[in-house]
Parts: structure tokens; sequence; C-alpha cells
């Protein structure tokens, strides 16, 4: 086997671990703990009075020109976390490269603040 | 080891690394868990200080064993599921929120690679390439855990306060993701034990690299508070609008999952800001003689309770945001000022290599 996958070996046996030792944990409190089913009980809760509707109502959503935005700026950190590694060895012509592909990304910021995007009315 | 039951060199390596990782992780979860116990208790015993009260103290002595008690009756507690949930998605929920906060630890360099007894001894599961990012993929992970907790229960004010913990999540994320680029540049690297390393080689955490590490160091404290949905940013369960947010129809053991999930994600960013900001182990250095390297974790569990510290002051001191103006600090205050900062320090790296910097001693 290469390095590689001794390196990443432990990463998939912990992440087995974790689950493994949640679910067993979940398991042995579910059958321990009481189990009395009733009516009220297993209503949901909204301030004691029964629900108006389903719990499932629509509703306004301001967010999603935020979810938006955050797209834009998560796929503009995939380009920047390989940046920042090879940084110090590009010279001036990253910095000056990435300056551009930043500024445009705040002038977009900017334009969508402008825009009244940011704003709760 | 060479050819034992007909396995070659090559596998017993696979096989040595994949039990020496399942008991290390053992320990870490366990660990976990256990300071997250103890974590409640410590917040309970700050909190009535902090408001002239004893807290806890009846429980075995000055209430050390209160954690215990509350974990037996948590067991032994009914766990209701809501006739009209999703019984699947809200089962699954708990488990997606605490399961990735407690394999990101795993990454972690608590100290300097070291041998004890003349065997090789690493104080952490994991050394890999892409540490940082491995983190952070795995902590966005756990917010589908709040997000479907909230929808699963078909409960109005746990679908609003599921939105909210994701509205909140995903814009802190970009300013945290940015603060911590900083120490990335300057580091060169996004494998966690080189950057502490390289702080402590050259004998200056980037907290103290003046002024942008110190701004960036801040930037991801704040960010990391948010990020953990923890007061003043604890708007995902505003109990006095949302009754308790999203865990509003969890009850037992799944609802203590979301409170493990809580506090070890407060250690693990606790844990992230020391490895980026504050050089882990520093000031031991890494090549010392082997009794003084094995302080190393005890500096860096240090530099986490003060973390943690400040995490219950912050609770202690700040009224809780309204939630716009969560928002507009996240995407007006935080994001601008974190974006400006790297490039400013992208610029300071171009012209002066690390450690050059006339003003950073």
């Amino acid at each position: 086997m290469d390095s590689y996958s001794i390196t990443y070996t432990p990463v998939i046996a912990a992440t087995f671990l974790g689950i493994g030792f949640i679910s067993l944990t979940l398991l042995i409190a579910n059958l321990l703990a009481p189990r009395v089913r009733t009516r009220g009980k297993e209503s949901i809760y909204e301030c004691g009075s029964p629900t108006i509707g389903q719990g499932w109502s629509q509703m306004n959503l301001r967010y999603y020109l935020y979810a938006i935005l955050f797209l834009i700026f998560e796929i503009e950190s995939v380009f920047l976390f390989p940046w920042t590694v090879v940084y110090k060895g590009l010279g001036p012509f990253a910095f000056w490269e990435m300056m551009l592909f930043m500024s445009m990304l705040l002038f977009g910021l900017v334009y969508a603040w402008r825009k009244g995007v940011l704003t709760w009315e | 080891m060479d050819g034992l039951f007909g396995l070659d060199g090559a596998t017993w390596d696979i096989i040595l690394a994949v039990i020496t990782a399942l008991i290390k992780a053992f320990v870490i979860v366990n660990g976990l868990l256990l300071a997250f116990a103890y974590m409640t208790l410590t917040e309970r015993k700050v909190l009535g200080r902090m408001q002239a009260r004893f807290g806890p103290n009846r429980v075995g002595p000055f209430g050390l064993l209160q954690p215990i008690a509350d974990g037996i009756k948590l067991a032994f507690k009914e766990d209701v599921t809501p006739r009209q949930a999703n019984f699947w998605v809200h089962m699954v929920a708990p488990m997606m929120a605490l399961i990735p906060a407690l394999i990101i630890f795993a990454v972690i360099p608590l100290g300097p690679e070291m041998r004890i007894l003349g065997q090789p001894w690493t104080w952490y599961v994991a050394k890999i390439n892409v540490g940082y990012l491995y983190a952070t993929a795995i902590a966005s992970v756990g917010v589908y855990g709040l997000v479907l907790a909230g929808w699963a229960s078909n409960s109005k004010y746990a679908l609003l306060g599921g939105l909210r913990a994701s509205a909140q999540v995903i814009s802190y994320e970009l300013a945290q993701g940015l603060a911590a680029m900083t120490a990335l540049v300057l580091a060169g690297s996004l494998n966690l034990y080189e950057i502490v390393n390289q702080q402590v080689s050259s004998g200056l955490p980037y907290a103290l690299y003046l002024p942008f590490g110190l701004i960036a160091f801040v930037i991801y404290v704040i960010a990391g508070v948010a990020e953990t949905n923890r007061s003043p940013f604890d708007m995902a369960e505003a109990e006095g609008e949302l009754g308790a947010g999203f865990h509003t129809e969890y009850s037992g053991f799944k609802w203590s999952m979301f409170f493990m999930a809580e506090y070890v994600n407060m250690i693990n960013i606790s844990a992230l800001a020391t490895v980026l900001f504050l050089g882990g182990w520093w000031p031991i250095p890494t090549d010392a003689p082997g009794f003084i390297q094995g302080l190393g974790p005890i500096v860096f569990l240090i530099k986490i309770g003060a973390f943690m510290f400040m995490f219950i002051w912050l609770r202690a001191t700040f009224p809780r945001l309204r939630f716009d103006r969560l928002m507009s600090l996240g995407w007006k205050v935080l994001l601008p000022i974190a974006l400006v900062n790297l490039l400013l320090t992208s610029a300071v790296v171009a012209l002066w290599p690390l450690g050059v910097w006339p003003f950073a001693q």
C-alpha cells in the first residue's frame, strides 16, 4: 500500500468508530428509556394549544438571497484554499491575479449591498 | 511481523495503523464526552458565580457528581417522537449533528511528535495534508443535523429554528474561512501539524503577527461563537421566541445529543483557533528533549480551556442579538474586513518574508 492510504486510513477508522460509538449509545439509551405513548404527549408543541394547520407551513423565506451569495463566496474559497498553500512560491504574479479575482467578488458584494439584498425590510 | 498469517509487511502496516487509530479515536471520543459533561458543570458554576450565586453544589463535593447524575437522568428519560414527525429523519438528525463534531478532533495535533520509551508517539490520530479543509468540511456536515431536526419535527418553532441555524452558519462560515486563510497564507500549508510547527519554530504565533494576525484571530473567534450557535448568537434556540428552536420536539437522550454536539463543537473551534493563531504547543519547542515535549499537550489543553472560559464569559455578559443585526454583522462587517485583511496579508507576505515584517515583534 502507498503512503496515501496509510495517511487516510486512520481518518476512515476514526469516522467508523464515531458512527459506531454513537449508534451503540443511542441503542442502549433506547433500551433503558421507558415508553408510554399517549395522544397528548405525541402532539406537537405549540404553547399548549392544538396545532393550527400543518407544521410544515409555508413561510416567507428571506434567506434565499443570502444562500445564493453564500454559494458565490464559497466557490471563491474553493479557489483560495489551494492558492494559500502554494502562494509563497509563486511570486508577485499570483498576488495580482488573486487581487483581480477577489476585487471582482468584493465588487459583487458591494453591488448586492447597494441593491439592498443584505437589508432586512 | 513479516509473513505472519501469510500477510505481507505492507498489509500489517495498514492493520496496525487501523488498530492504533481506533484506540486513539476511542480515547478522544470518550475524552470529548467527559469534557462535555464537566463543561456543563463548569458553565453552571461560572455563570452562577458571575450572577452572585453558587451554582450546583449539592451532588458530591462541590457538585462534582452533578454531570453523572444528569447523564443517568437523561438516559432514563422517555424519548418522545411526535406522531406527525418523520421518524427516521427525526432519529438520524441528532446523530448527524454529533458524529461530525466528534471526528473532527482526529486531525488536531495536541503535541509534538516524540518518542516514549524509544517508540515513536504522535498526539494526533491522523496527519493529513488537507487537515484544515477536512475540519471545515466535516464541520459543515454538522449543520445538516440542525436543519433536518428542524424539518423532521413537523413543528413551526423547530422549522424556524432550523432555518435560522442554517442561515447563520452559512453566513459566518465565510468570514471564518477567510480569517483562517490569513493564517494559511502565512503558513503556506493546510496541514495542521505543519502550521503549528512553523509558528513554534519562528517563535511567533500568528495572533501576534500584528496587525493582520490579530484582526483575523478576533474575526475567527467571533465567527466561531456564531458557528456553534452560542450566546450571544444563539438565535436558533432563542427560548423567548421559538420555544427551544430546532430541538423543541426532542427529549431524552436525543435531546442531550444536540447539547453534546454544541459543546464538542465549542471544543473543536477552540482547538482550531489554538492551532491556527495561538501556535498550538508554543512556547514548547517541537524538538525539545522528551520530558519538555510532554508538556506540549498540557499547554495546548490550557489554551483550549481559556477559550472555553471565554465562551462562558460571553454568555454571561452579552444580550442576544436581533436576527437581522446578526446577519448584518456577518455580511457587512466581518466578511469585508476579513476579505481586505486577507488581501493585505498576502501583499505583506509577498513583500516581506515571514518574520521580517517590521511590526511583527
